[in-house]
């Protein structure tokens, strides 16, 4: 009980001191984490608009595979990418193996399919009058898939929050791809798992608390994000009539 | 003018709709009327060019919308379409308006100024910077209709525009459509499960029964000369009796329908089997005992009624003579001749109030 209790008071000095180590990892973590959401962002909306827009034959298929991989496990994905970027693997020869961006891609492939899914569900969530409406009103194709896109902003922004949540916590990847190498890709979640199992407590703890502040503020976000919608039709109850 | 030849529309195996051939003119108001589910929404919505018909072709001014996607487009932008649910962008209000404008790349204050003008025409300029997802069903709308104006359509396309709305909205929508046709001399072609709505507001007006133009004309004609017994019944004539023509004489011609005989204005020779179509309201009912009223009346039927049913300020009155007949009759002139289920009555109509269709139809 002790070790809990002084390794909780050991963790909040570190954090409030500042530690350099801590905070160098943290800001790794998300250094990498969002840089791989971002990339994912600019891939998954254009290929979610691409996906909910066009018919194709297995359309069906390709959006329950997208879903299934929503629950890819993390050392599957990490897996994967040491066969391709392994010295002997295809892309062995960009050296991208334990480094910082060998990470951020292998984020950014465990999180385009959370991504892309929740894209195609965002904007299949538009009210199908919507895009009639927008062609009926003299919008060519793409002026329509524009406008419903932009309708559907919110839903995309919260799937962009969540892929960034995926990303920031998962420890699979980061591991096997990074190789939990101090100062140089050693992240929250790789440090919590390897300081936990030399028996460096208040470290890991420290680390922990940072983890947890960050998907609080994850959270925080997306409550924002949704209670703007509901606050547009709070006003469609109470609001002036001016 | 818009001219539709021999469409057809399937969706999967199901025929929606068949064999629709019909030309309206440009700047009058047209109505499609007609039971739910019986095609008029895809009569629109291939008019609007938003959907492809199955089979036939649509021209528009000569111009034949299936030659390219181009021609499509710039057909489409001369018309606009509300629909029966709007739907409207979660922006402004005057943002929703502006958006048919934006896809025309107009000037930013070309814009400005008709944006301004189509709101003041369905009188929601005071509305103009609310956010469109907060208005009422009537209000939604209004910005569609000014949605759809702010273009200036030469067509302007109303699915059942006041389907979802109160009698009061309903009022002002109806006035807002005939306004905006003197004004602008719009074709206006809407759809409606209102007959009367239908009498109100169309100069012509389409009868779609399961997927076919079943008739074609004047509202008078729809209403005293329905081309069949689904169109009758869809415009409110209850009495269709089954009768064959026992004489004529320079087409007064007289019909038995059982036992009863009723005179008609008919061309039709003895011996023809004919179906008599009698709108309720043309059913006057007297008093057995009473005086016979002297009038013009040629038929005076004798029966019991059977069934009162109450019907806003009138009572609608079925009589047993044999066949049964309705009548639409005021509640007042109810009370006072104190009709009552199982009394006997007579019941006048005149010859030229029946409606002689040769049976079969």
């Amino acid at each position: 009980m002790s070790e809990i209790t002084s390794g909780f008071i050991q963790a909040i000095d570190l954090i409030v001191s500042l530690d350099p180590e801590v905070m160098q990892i943290a800001a790794l973590s998300l250094f990498i984490s969002l840089a791989a959401t971002i990339i994912a962002a600019t891939i998954s909306i254009p290929l979610g608009g691409l996906i909910h827009f066009y018919e194709f034959r297995g359309k069906r298929i390709v959006i329950v595979l997208i879903q299934t991989l929503y629950s890819v496990p993390t050392v599957v994905v990490g897996l994967i990418l040491y066969l391709f970027l392994s010295r002997s693997g295809p892309l062995g020869v960009f050296g991208l193996l334990f480094t910082p961006e060998g990470m951020i891609l292998g984020q950014t492939v465990l999180i385009i399919p959370i991504m892309t899914g929740l894209v195609i569900s965002a904007i299949g969530g538009v009210d199908r009058n919507i895009s009639d409406t927008l062609i009926s009103l003299g919008a060519t194709g793409f002026q329509a898939i524009v406008q419903v896109v932009r309708e559907a902003r919110l839903a995309i922004l919260s799937a962009v929050v969540l892929g960034f949540g995926r990303a920031i916590s998962e420890v699979g990847v980061a591991m096997m791809i990074g190789g939990n190498i101090r100062d140089a890709t050693r992240v929250l979640t790789t440090a919590i798992a390897l300081q936990t199992g030399i028996g460096d407590f208040p470290f890991s703890i420290a680390l922990g608390i940072i983890l947890l502040l960050i998907a609080l503020v994850v959270v925080i976000i997306m409550n924002l994000i949704t209670s703007g919608l509901s606050f547009e039709s709070q006003v469609a109850l109470g609001g002036p009539r001016t | 003018m818009i001219r539709l030849e021999g469409i057809s529309r399937q969706a999967g195996r199901k025929t929606i709709l068949e064999s629709v051939n019909l030309e309206i003119q440009g700047g009058e108001i047209f109505a499609f009327i007609g039971p739910s589910g019986s095609g008029k929404t895809t009569v629109l919505r291939l008019i609007d060019l938003l959907d492809t018909p199955t089979t036939g072709t649509i021209t528009i001014d000569g111009t034949d919308a299936a030659a390219s996607n181009a021609v499509r487009l710039s057909l489409r932008r001369r018309m606009a379409m509300v629909f029966q649910k709007p739907a409207v962008l979660n922006t402004t209000v005057s943002g929703n308006v502006a958006f048919g404008l934006k896809f025309r790349k107009v000037e930013k204050s070309e814009i400005e100024s008709r944006v301004h003008e189509a709101l003041d025409i369905v009188g929601l300029l005071n509305l103009a910077d609310r956010k469109a997802v907060t208005l009422s069903g009537g209000e939604m709308q209004r910005v569609a209709i000014a949605r759809a104006l702010v273009t200036r359509p030469e067509v302007l396309l109303l699915d059942e525009p006041t389907a979802n709305l109160d009698p009061v909205n309903t009022d002002l929508i109806e006035k807002l459509i005939l306004a905006i046709h003197k004004k602008f001399q719009t074709t206006i072609i809407l759809s409606t499960h209102d007959m009367i709505q239908g009498q109100r507001l169309a100069d012509r007006m389409g009868v779609i029964i399961n997927g076919r133009i079943a008739q074609v004309g004047s509202i008078h004609d729809i209403f005293y000369r329905p081309q069949g017994r689904d169109i009758a019944r869809f415009v409110g004539i209850d009495t269709i009796l089954d009768g064959v023509v026992e004489s004529n004489e320079g087409g007064h011609a007289k019909v038995s329908v059982g036992a009863a005989v009723f005179e008609v204005i008919s061309p039709h020779n003895p011996g023809t089997k004919v179906a008599l179509f009698i709108r309720p309201e043309e059913v006057t009912i007297a008093l057995k005992d009473g005086d016979l009223p002297r009038t013009s009346v040629r038929n005076q039927i004798q029966g019991t009624i059977t069934r009162m049913v109450p019907f806003g300020p009138f009572v609608r009155t079925t009589i047993n003579f044999g066949s049964h007949l309705t009548a639409l009759v005021t509640r007042r002139s109810a009370d006072e001749l104190s009709l009552a289920v199982g009394m006997p009555v007579i019941a006048g109509i005149k010859a030229t109030a029946i409606h002689v269709l040769v049976d079969g139809v």
